[in-house]
């Protein structure tokens, strides 16, 4: 066993395994198939990521780039334009001072030695000058320099008084030739009489510039007087108009002397800068590039601060071709840092920064939850196949153990049988008990497993609600009547006598609800009530108006009846009390007993009937915390339950899961300490009754008909119970009336007594409810009533019959000093005990054999079978053998065939058999070939004796049709074979091999519907 | 001491029927089959499994010879021999031989021979076992009725 355990639970594991593993499968398949892209590249996302930040910065920086680039562009533009304007202002300016001093220049030439005399001294040249220094703004000064040959030296000297100096005021040494400074301006008059040849500069300027003829311009350098940067203009001056084109020793023959003129440059560009906008930004540097691999500044100063970075060179033309100069800009400060870009490249990086996070944040985020999503669907594959798997292994577990308990159950059996002392005995009984209720327990498990396998299917046949209920009962009774509680049933009349359905299922609901409520009353009663699902609705709008009619009543009673319930004990539910329940009844009672098969017709409109079951208690109740989980398996309204009272708490929610799958619904009302009221739907196929089956036969089912006609009184002070009274009474064809006390009933009685003695109004028996009796008030009624029966004053006195829930001894003497001779009868009622009952005081008038009490299942079918003649078809001489000696145990006349043949031949009519059981699978000839054959022939001599008009043949044959019961003997009890057995003229089946119980019932269906046509004859 | 001898003898007998079903090799039918036998029939039970044990032999016989045959195996006669054979140790309620049959049956269904060679075998073996227990129980009852002089057995 352990070992089988073990094995299936690795079976299980592998199962698992298997599973995950073809989950993986499918998983890498997935990612082939279904997987998103995203989902699909996870790998790389990071470094899409990276891709992605590297792509916004280098973008963002080619976006500052631009921006920047075009600032700059701007900037330079600037530049050069400044630049060039300054440039070329200071080049015109430049150009206008040259101009005047050539003008000057042509000045001296003309009145000084042209004009002879000459008309210029110095104080002339000295006022011009300083008159016209506004046309020269750039120069500190003009002079003239006289060409003196050294040999004129001595007369030069004479004639102006003063000896040649040189630049540095020391008379002048021998040379070929001075250019002593005759002429000079104010400003700068400390030059006169000096040698301007002696200053190298000077000297070679002189020498350029009488060989050229033009305007020439030294280097710069720092000037005498204000120790500014300038540079110096000498122009030459001829003495004698020259011819075109001189050659340069004529120039030099001709020259006269020198005017020269000093350029302050600096103050020069300071003034002029100073006079355009924009000066404080641009920094300026003028250079004399003559040696271009040293540049000499002019003005400016080299290692000035600046933004060394951007510069703009403009050329320069003084006009003196062999000295070149430039003009070099720079901005004063650096280029400010383009805020305006760098914000720009920032914000796009960083909004393209945040983009990509967004989007790598989602696709991070996609694939976490794909992740989990695939994550949670395995799980749920998993969860779903553990769920299974538990199905299967409770499955599994349940039967493994049932096998060996049924062993145990049968050496318990086997132990009971042998000579045990009683303690043995009652170890014995308990042990059988307890194996019992595992057996019971292991079987709930395994339905509520296959509940959960969804393996649990419905079968559909035809039933008889009623007898369900009956047998319900009698499963209760004895508990019920040990804990002295009422149990009772009522069936509204509208519910029709078949259904098609699965009544081992309605069973078990009804038989779980009803066994939850006796395990937990102890008082009060238990009362099942089943009616048509629509019958209740009407019955709720009727309950209002009662309401207010009866209320002032109902105040008065109140005190008598605690509540018009069963028992008078109240329950959860209002329903059931009698002010909605007697319109149910009275419902019913508006509608003759007869007229049953017509309402069915009426209502046969629709398919389905809903049953509605309502099972009421008076019990513990279920704690209102408790309620939501009543339904929940293996939940108990609270531990302790489970402990005082036993049980696992599995059975309502089976009874839930085979509710809703009759399509119905179940709930609950319960009020703690009150009592609960169960109730559940459930729907039904309506059985459409065949035009061959007797309708007598039907209605009576198991019940006797003997007691139709028949009528009787109830004497009980609580409608409801006396209602459910009535039903019993019903069922069997006895017309009853309610009576509140014994008085009513003997003014009936003695009325009808004395008046018409035997008359049809006359009750043939009065049933009185114990606790009525009991009460005692009525004793004298009883007693009158008894004087009256004594006296014989009426010729058939009804007989007096107790109905009680428990009885004690004493009571029951009491009972029967105080009148109740004829009998007691134990509740809870059931129909077909109170047929036995009134057998037994002889009520019924024709009496029957084996028509006692059917509590004892092994007497009916005694008396049942005694004395048939049974036929058993059978090829196989062991089963033969078995079931021959079962039913000749049962006191049958038992014969046997061992082919289809053979009992073919045996049953060639007319033959004296009563029934036949028929194996199905039989070599040649099978039981459903042999039946139809028999059938047919059946069939065959039924229309010979239509033909003769209904006359016997010969004795044998009573009956006015030949029809012989066949049922069917097979080992497996499927129901599909139970159909094809009906299909082919089969009355019934027979499980192999034979179960007392299974044989009583499916040999009472039909023996017993025969009893009344041969009780006729 | 001839009371004593047949307490005894019953003791063996609850004892060795407990042995059988705990073993799985009867069920609760057996003990049906026993409640049939009464004053009126005081050999029942014997009287059947000795029918049971002659058929089975019959049938058993010709399960080998079918099987036996090199050329051809007529699965369906075998079928129903095995239904036979099934349904009488249903009835009597040998269960592990019925089991067995079961497993024969489906085998053969499957028309696998090796199969059914295999299950024949087995179930030879646990007829022998069966008849062997099942005479051992008869003989013990016997001798119980011959220590208990007139007394019937087995009155539940």
């Amino acid at each position: 066993m352990c070992l089988k355990m073990l094995q299936h639970h690795i079976q299980k594991q592998s199962l698992v395994q298997n599973h995950s593993v073809s989950l993986r499968v499918n998983d890498q398949t997935g990612t082939k198939k279904g997987y998103t892209f995203i989902q699909a590249n996870r790998g790389w996302l990071p470094k899409f990521f990276m891709l992605w930040v590297l792509m916004v910065a280098f973008f963002s920086m080619l976006l500052f780039e631009g921006m920047d680039a075009e600032n700059k562009v701007r900037r330079k533009d600037f530049l050069i334009s400044m630049c060039d304007q300054r440039a070329r202002m200071l080049q015109d300016q430049f150009s206008v001072s040259v101009n005047h001093v050539h003008a000057l220049a042509i000045l001296v030439s003309t009145f000084h030695y042209i004009k002879n005399p000459s008309a210029i001294d110095q104080e002339t040249f000295a006022e011009y000058t300083a008159r016209t220094a506004f046309e020269r703004p750039l120069m500190s000064g003009v002079a003239y320099a006289q060409r003196v040959l050294d040999s004129e030296r001595e007369k030069f000297e004479r004639e102006n008084g003063w000896i040649i100096k040189t630049m540095d005021t020391e008379p002048s040494p021998v040379r070929d030739e001075y250019a002593p400074v005759i002429f000079s301006q104010e400003t700068v008059s400390y030059i006169g009489s000096l040698d301007m040849m002696s200053g190298e500069e000077d000297r070679e300027n002189i020498l350029r510039a009488r060989a050229t003829g033009k305007a020439v311009l030294t280097s710069p350098f720092r000037l005498l007087g204000s120790h500014h940067l300038g540079v110096v203009l000498t122009i030459p001056v001829y003495k004698s108009k020259l011819p075109p084109k001189p050659t340069v020793a004529e120039r030099i023959e001709a020259t006269g002397g020198y005017l020269g003129g000093a350029f302050d440059v600096e103050s020069l560009v300071e003034n002029l800068l100073g006079q355009l906008a924009g000066n404080q930004a641009i920094l300026v540097n003028v250079y004399d590039i003559t040696n271009s691999s040293e540049p000499l500044i002019m003005y400016g100063h080299q290692n000035q601060d600046g933004d060394m970075s951007l510069v703009h060179e403009s050329k320069l033309d003084f006009g003196d071709p062999f000295r070149k100069h430039e003009m070099k800009c720079r901005y004063l400060q650096k280029a400010p840092i383009p805020w305006t870009a760098l914000t720009t490249a920032f914000l796009f990086f960083v909004i393209g920064l945040l983009v990509g996070y967004i989007l790598y944040g989602a696709a991070i985020h996609i694939v976490k939850v794909e992740d989990d999503f695939h994550e949670m669907q395995e799980l749920k594959v998993r969860a779903e196949a553990a769920d299974v798997a538990k199905s299967q292994f409770l499955a599994t577990v349940s039967h493994e153990i049932r096998t060996p308990m049924n062993g145990i159950l049968g050496m318990l059996a086997l132990l009971l049988s042998t000579e045990l002392s009683s303690t043995q005995r009652d170890y014995t009984q308990t042990a059988q008990a307890c194996g019992k209720a595992l057996i019971t327990l292991i079987n709930e498990v395994l339905d509520r497993a296959k509940v959960e396998a969804r393996k649990l299917e419905l079968e559909a046949f035809p039933f008889h609600v009623r007898s369900i209920l009956d047998e319900v009962l009698s499963l209760f009774s004895e508990k019920s009547r040990k804990k002295g509680i009422e149990l009772a049933v009522f069936v509204s009349n509208k519910v029709p006598e078949f259904v098609i359905g699965d009544p081992g299922r309605f069973r078990q609901i009804i038989t779980n609800l009803v066994g939850n409520s006796v395990k937990f009353t102890e008082r009060g009663h238990i009362f099942v009530k089943v009616h048509l699902a629509g019958q209740s609705n009407g019955n709720t709008n009727v309950k209002d108006e009662t309401f207010l009619n009866g209320g002032s009543e109902e105040g008065a009673k109140s005190d008598t009846e605690q509540y018009r319930t069963l028992s008078g004990f109240r329950a959860a539910d209002e329903r059931n009390c009698w002010d909605s329940f007697r319109h149910l009844v009275a419902d019913e009672d508006s509608q003759p007993n007869s007229s049953v098969v017509d309402m069915m017709a009426a209502n046969d409109a629709s398919e389905d009937v809903t049953l509605m079951v309502c099972v009421e208690d008076t019990g513990i109740g279920i704690p209102f915390s408790a309620q939501h989980r009543v339904f929940t398996p293996f939940m108990q309204a609270d531990s302790s339950t489970s402990r005082h009272y036993g049980g696992t708490g599995i059975g309502l929610s089976i009874s839930k899961c085979l509710v809703e799958l009759m399509h119905g619904q179940i709930n609950f009302v319960s009020r703690p300490k009150i009592g609960s009221t169960f109730s559940f739907t459930a729907v039904f196929g309506r059985y459409k009754k065949k035009a061959s089956l007797d309708r007598s036969k039907s209605k009576s089912e198991e019940l006797p008909i003997a007691f139709g006609g028949l009528k009787a009184v109830v004497v009980d002070e609580k409608p409801v119970r006396a209602a459910v009274t009535q039903y019993h009474l019903r069922r069997l064809g006895i017309v009853s009336e309610v009576a509140t006390s014994i008085k009513s009933v003997f003014g009936m009685s003695g009325k009808n007594g004395s008046t018409i003695p035997g008359n049809n109004t006359q009750p043939d028996m009065i049933l009185v409810e114990k606790d009525y009796w009991v009460s005692g008030e009525h004793g004298s009624a009883i007693g009158q009533l008894l004087d009256l029966r004594q006296n014989g004053h009426v010729l058939k006195f009804p007989r007096l019959i107790l109905l009680a829930t428990n009885i004690s001894d004493d009571e029951f003497d009491k009972a029967k000093a105080a009148g109740f001779s004829d009998t007691v009868i134990m509740k809870p009622l059931r129909a077909s005990m109170i047929a036995a009952c009134l057998q037994q005081v002889g009520v019924g008038m024709k009496k029957q054999a084996g028509k006692d009490a059917p509590n004892d299942s092994g007497v009916p079918i005694k008396s049942l079978l005694c004395g048939k003649k049974i036929l058993v078809v059978d090829d196989n001489i062991v089963n033969r053998r078995v079931a021959a000696g079962a039913l000749k145990k049962f006191g049958a006349n038992v014969e046997c065939a061992a082919s289809g043949a053979t009992a073919l031949k045996l049953l060639q009519i007319p033959h004296s058999f009563d029934a036949c059981f028929m194996d199905i699978q039989m070599p040649e000839m099978d039981g459903f070939e042999a039946t139809r054959q028999i059938r047919k022939m059946e069939s065959q001599v039924n229309e010979q004796q239509m033909v003769n008009g209904g006359s016997t043949i010969d004795g044998t044959a009573k009956r006015s049709e030949w029809h012989m019961p066949i049922l069917a003997m097979t080992a497996d009890v499927i129901h599909a074979t139970y159909e094809v057995c009906l299909k082919c003229g089969m009355d019934g089946y027979v499980s192999k091999p034979f179960e007392e119980e299974n044989l009583y019932e499916a040999v009472a269906k039909f023996f017993e519907s025969k009893l009344k046509p041969v009780s006729d004859s | 001491m001839l009371g004593l001898g047949a307490d005894r003898l019953r003791a063996d007998m609850n004892r060795l029927l407990a042995l059988l079903f705990h073993q799985g090799v009867l069920d609760e039918q057996f003990l049906q089959l026993q409640q049939l036998q009464d004053e009126s029939t005081p050999n029942f039970v014997s009287e059947v499994v000795n029918i049971y044990f002659h058929e089975s032999e019959k049938l058993l016989k010709n399960l080998r010879s079918i099987l036996m045959d090199k050329e051809f195996s007529d699965y369906k006669k075998m079928g129903i021999h095995l239904n036979q054979m099934m349904g009488s140790s249903s009835s009597i309620g040998a269960k592990r031989v019925s089991n067995v049959c079961i497993a024969f049956r489906a085998a053969s269904e499957q028309h696998n021979r090796a199969g059914c060679l295999r299950a024949l075998e087995l179930l030879e073996h646990e007829y022998c076992y069966l008849k062997n227990k099942l005479h051992e129980l008869f003989q013990i009852e016997q001798q119980r009725i011959l220590a208990a002089g007139v007394r019937y057995p087995m009155h539940m």
